[in-house]
């Protein structure tokens, strides 16, 4: 009824990254995650919580979720080392 | 003893009171849990005089005061989504500023009521009584009712929250009243018992309320997918006010043994021309149809209680065997072809192998007085434009030209 949710913790279920007009590409080679672990502004600052930061065997991993990312350019803004760059899809 | 001021006579007692405090009366009988309303002229003295219970810790309702009559609204939804009963009160420029929100009570399926005290709109600003503002509201998911005496807003608004908050509707009311004219206008009201009202209107049951031990999300994204079945099911939910409203009503008849009906039929039954109107300017054409049925004429009164839904097919049975009907109404639609209550009528009549000659007149507007011979005058023109076959769409009545 009304549109009511009634089931809460659902946004998942919503991939909305059918709206991105630009893919978001990562140059590892000048990043400060892959390099040491630090900095990840692009993931603090992804509305869509769509930039996958790990670790694994010591090796910092990098991945974004194309499911949920909207391509709005957030994290190229943030990057201080200008590691990111937008891509027509 | 200033006792129709107080009112502290005892439970079922007869009072004289306005249009607005006999619908405070009504709130303050059916236990509501939250109010929130902005004052306006002419619906102030409903808030005010529930402000008073509040004061005098008659009522336990939890009182909103807001800035604005958008935030009004905006409060009323909360509350009423928690599952709260919930009402609120407005008028003309402050029915205006609720718009925005007054879709989201109706499209969340919210039953607050909503009791307007009908005012002209600005500009030139006016506090006197049309209809331009909640005809304005007319496609807003509201249910309207119109009454014609304080006696019935008394009664209407009790009856509103059964209506609203019925599980076949759950879609807000609006309880409608002439601004001074019946808000500012005692009249003989008798007020049932605290307990019958209480027994009559009960408890809500909130269908999907805001919980939080289970949490839920009301009025989220909705976009072409599913947007226009929550429309279909609330176009649904309109249509079975008609069968509720019959209930509701037969119920507060065998309590009260008053009934109004969704329109009342005044000396149609061989009327040659219906006038067809609502609020006070039906008891205004009832007194004329009286006279001129003395001077043998046949005409009677159709007066409309409910507008939204729009009871069209028991209107057109009603008014099929009359040679015309002649439509009062005060508000003007600005290069509509014709006006809100004729336009109506006219679509309901639409379908009739005979039909009757329809004629709109617009009057009052601003709270101009409707006096008996305006009427007659519609009455007059009706009767000549029957005999010449043709009629205008609409034309404005008492006014100077």
């Amino acid at each position: 009824m009304a549109g009511n949710i009634l089931e809460p913790g659902n946004a998942r279920e919503y991939k909305t990254g059918g709206w991105r007009a630009e893919r978001p590409k990562h140059n590892p080679e000048d990043c400060l995650w892959i390099k040491n672990g630090t900095c990840a502004l692009c993931c603090i600052f992804c509305p869509d919580n769509a930039i996958k930061l790990s670790e694994k065997d010591g090796k910092f991993l990098y991945a974004y979720d194309y499911d949920y990312c909207k391509g709005c350019g957030i994290c190229a803004n943030e990057c201080p080392k200008s590691c990111i760059t937008m891509e027509a899809e | 003893m200033a006792a129709t001021v107080k009112m502290t006579k005892p439970k079922g007692s007869i009072e004289g009171l306005t249009g607005d405090a006999a619908i405070a009366y009504a709130l303050k009988q059916c236990d509501i849990d939250v109010l929130s309303a902005y004052p306006i002229t002419p619906q102030t003295i409903i808030v005010e005089d529930y402000q008073r219970f509040f004061a005098e810790g008659q009522v336990k309702t939890k009182v909103i005061p807001v800035e604005s009559e958008h935030s009004a609204m905006s409060a009323c939804i909360g509350a009423s989504a928690a599952g709260a009963r919930v009402a609120t009160a407005s008028a003309s420029a402050g029915l205006a500023l609720m718009w925005e929100v007054l879709y989201c009570a109706s499209g969340m399926r919210q039953p607050i009521v909503l009791a307007v005290a009908n005012r002209a709109l600005s500009a030139p600003i006016n506090i006197h009584n049309d209809w331009s503002d909640s005809y304005g509201a007319r496609d807003s998911g509201f249910i309207q009712m119109y009454c014609q005496s304080c006696q019935e807003a008394y009664d209407t608004t009790i009856m509103s929250f059964r209506i609203a908050e019925n599980h076949n509707v759950l879609l807000p009311a609006m309880v409608c009243i002439d601004g001074f004219i019946l808000s500012h206008n005692v009249e003989r009201v008798e007020l049932l018992p605290d307990e019958v009202v209480r027994d009559f209107v009960g408890v809500r049951v909130p269908v999907q309320p805001l919980d939080t031990d289970k949490p839920i999300t009301m009025g989220p994204l909705c976009l072409t997918d599913y947007y226009f079945e929550f429309k279909e099911q609330e176009d649904k939910a309109m249509r079975e006010v008609f069968k509720v409203y019959k209930d509701v009503e037969a119920e507060f008849q065998k309590v009260t043994g008053r009934s109004y009906g969704m329109y009342e039929t005044y000396k149609t039954k061989d009327a040659d021309i219906i006038m067809l109107t609502h609020s006070s300017p039906a008891g205004t054409a009832k007194a004329v149809v009286d006279a001129l049925r003395e001077q043998g004429e046949k005409v009677g009164v159709l007066r409309m209680k409910l507008f939204r839904p729009f009871p069209a097919a028991e209107l057109a049975k009603e008014l099929s065997s009359a040679k015309a009907v002649a439509v009062f109404e005060k508000c003007l639609s600005f290069g509509a072809p014709t006006n809100p209550l004729a336009l109506e009528v006219r679509t309901a009549l639409y379908d009739l192998p005979k039909k009757p000659m329809v004629t709109d007149f617009v009057v009052g507007l601003g709270g101009r007085d409707v006096p008996p011979a305006t009427i007659v005058e519609g009455y007059n023109k009706t009767k000549q434009y029957l005999e010449k076959g043709k009629a205008p769409l609409y034309e404005t009545l008492g006014v100077r030209k």
